[in-house]
């Protein structure tokens, strides 16, 4: 998206007068809508759609073997995919660098035992534990890609099912594990703490959240904070620009307070979903 | 793979209830997205593909590709990582994908009058998020969706199908992942079904001779079955989109 110096400038006056390009505040979000369940065979699956960003997350669940440093913890690991429908840039390899950002940050914003607690995933010390595969895919790009990626993320763990191990026997080498055969034996994954990231953008002499991608282009700095519960698990700069220490506490401090709302939003909207929606792209 | 289940039941059912004639259920929508040209949705069974058209616009990365008596055609299919029951490693970059990314250019370039656009290009990718059997098929139909609500003229849509021989007299149509991995030939044909011509024909295992005009005759009667559907879905979204403008509809 290519933005030529009056348009910037418009965008610069909307963010001082706290009246923004489509009419919001500096604090506020663009409509979202979140669907849970949409893909049928994986354990989990979240659909988000903020205004136009498009995010599809679905959980895959194996049996591993854990690391032989950490013998008590599972294992999670994020893989996001940009899917060239998003933009023509991203065919063939050249989504990958911003495929690899995505997901490194959600592994740095997931590591901490407080935000995600890995515990819970081992089967048996040392030989076995659940490795759960978070597969994002990003179907379009309209701008704050970290928010909506981890808001997916977060409600697709939440609606993930754990099978339930009812017993494991070691014979030597060998582990049996019984799984139980019930359908709707399962165990949830505590997210109660899963971080939700909050992009800070700074444009002239304002913070903003939910920057849309003419926003993005006008900023002169911005950082990701992951919230986790009343903490912040990782912050990171993103983009070109530099900030300055005391707005970059600042900016913590806004992305702080508006990581818990959101947090807040998202447990409510999950509380709400119903059973049986009708889901999918057909609506 | 289990050899006693039988494809086709003495009374003639199949495994998922239907009958030897009949499609899955497909459901389809037009313009999912707003950021690409034209884009598209589409249901069969339970095989879900996602299809987004990009131009025509000026030719990107190496310019010494552009032709210039027609537009450059480019696809690219790609398969979700948890499309699969097995998670697959990449999405995209593998054999299978190559081959049927170029087996849907082949299609779409029978279909688009590319004469029209000298100099320029036309971006199809598709994104398959639930596989489940006639892959090929759904892209097809879902990329043809896509660029009719791109607005590229097209000669006639291009439709896809795929047909198989149960216990080897009955054509089946419309093979489910389940009828794939029970085994038994598979026979993929993309048609301009107005026309009646065969724009790609792929076969997979064994055909006696004898049977494969039936077997191609009911393929091509599948993809005049998927046409129907498909014009019906442009229709309605044409009425939709136009009836949001003031446009009054006369029956």
């Amino acid at each position: 998206m290519a933005l030529c110096e009056a348009e910037k400038t418009f965008v610069l006056h909307g963010v001082e007068e706290n009246f923004r390009i489509d009419g919001r505040e500096r604090e506020d979000y663009r409509p979202m809508e979140l669907e849970t369940s949409i893909v049928s065979h994986a354990f989990g699956s979240a659909r988000l759609r903020l205004a136009n960003t498009d995010v599809l997350v679905a959980v895959k669940i194996e049996v591993d073997i854990p690391f032989p440093e950490k013998p008590n913890e599972g294992k999670i690991e994020f893989f996001v995919d940009c899917s060239a429908n998003a933009t023509p840039d991203f065919e063939g390899r050249g989504g990958e660098d911003l495929a690899i950002e995505l997901s490194n940050s959600l592994s740095t914003a997931y590591q901490s035992s407080r935000a995600f607690d890995l515990s819970k995933l081992c089967i048996l010390k040392g030989r076995k534990c659940w490795k759960i595969y978070v597969d994002i895919l990003l179907l379009e790009c309209g701008g704050n890609l970290f928010d909506a990626v981890s808001l997916a993320v977060k409600a697709a763990l939440w609606n993930a099912q754990l099978p339930l191990v009812k017993s494991v026997h070691v014979d030597g080498n060998n582990i049996e594990m019984d799984v139980s055969e019930e359908l709707y034996d399962c165990q949830k994954l505590d997210i109660k703490n899963a971080p939700v990231m909050v992009t800070v953008c700074k444009i002239g002499d304002y913070c903003i959240v939910d920057p849309n991608q003419a926003e993005e282009k006008c900023s002169v700095g911005s950082i990701v904070v992951a919230v986790s519960g009343d903490r912040l698990s990782t912050v990171l700069q993103t983009g070109a620009g530099s900030l300055h220490p005391t707005t970059l506490v600042e900016s913590m401090k806004l992305g702080h307070t508006v990581g818990q709302r959101l947090n807040q939003a998202l447990w409510e909207a999950l509380q709400q979903i119903p059973e049986d929606q009708d889901v999918g792209f057909l609506k | 793979m289990s050899r006693n289940k039988e494809l086709l039941s003495k009374i003639g059912l199949r495994l998922d209830g239907r009958r030897a004639n009949e499609l899955r259920r497909i459901r389809c929508k037009l313009g999912v997205f707003t950021e690409p040209d034209g884009s598209a949705y589409i249901e069969q069974g339970l095989t879900k593909v996602l299809a987004a058209v990009y131009g025509p616009h000026q030719v990107r990365g190496q310019r010494s590709k552009a032709q210039h008596d027609g537009a450059l055609v480019n696809c690219q299919f790609s398969m979700a990582v948890f499309s699969t029951g097995e998670r697959k490693r990449r999405p995209r970059g593998d054999r299978k994908s190559t081959e049927l990314s170029m087996h849907l250019q082949q299609a779409l370039l029978a279909a688009i009058k590319t004469e029209l656009y000298p100099w320029s290009q036309i971006d199809v990718y598709v994104e398959v998020l639930h596989a489940d059997g006639g892959i090929y098929p759904a892209c097809v139909n879902a990329a043809t969706l896509a660029l009719i609500d791109a607005g590229i003229p097209l000669k006639e849509y291009v439709c896809a199908c795929t047909a198989s021989l149960a216990n080897n007299d009955v054509p089946m149509l419309d093979i489910s992942h389940q009828e794939e991995a029970i085994g038994g030939p598979t026979l993929t044909v993309a048609a301009l079904p107005m026309s009646g011509k065969i724009v790609l024909m792929e076969m997979s295992q064994r055909f006696h001779l004898d049977h494969l005009p039936k077997v191609l005759e009911k393929a091509l009667q599948g993809c005049k079955d998927v046409k129907n559907i498909l014009d019906e879905a442009v229709r309605l979204h044409v009425q939709d989109v136009g009836s949001s403008t003031g446009w009054v509809i006369k029956n």
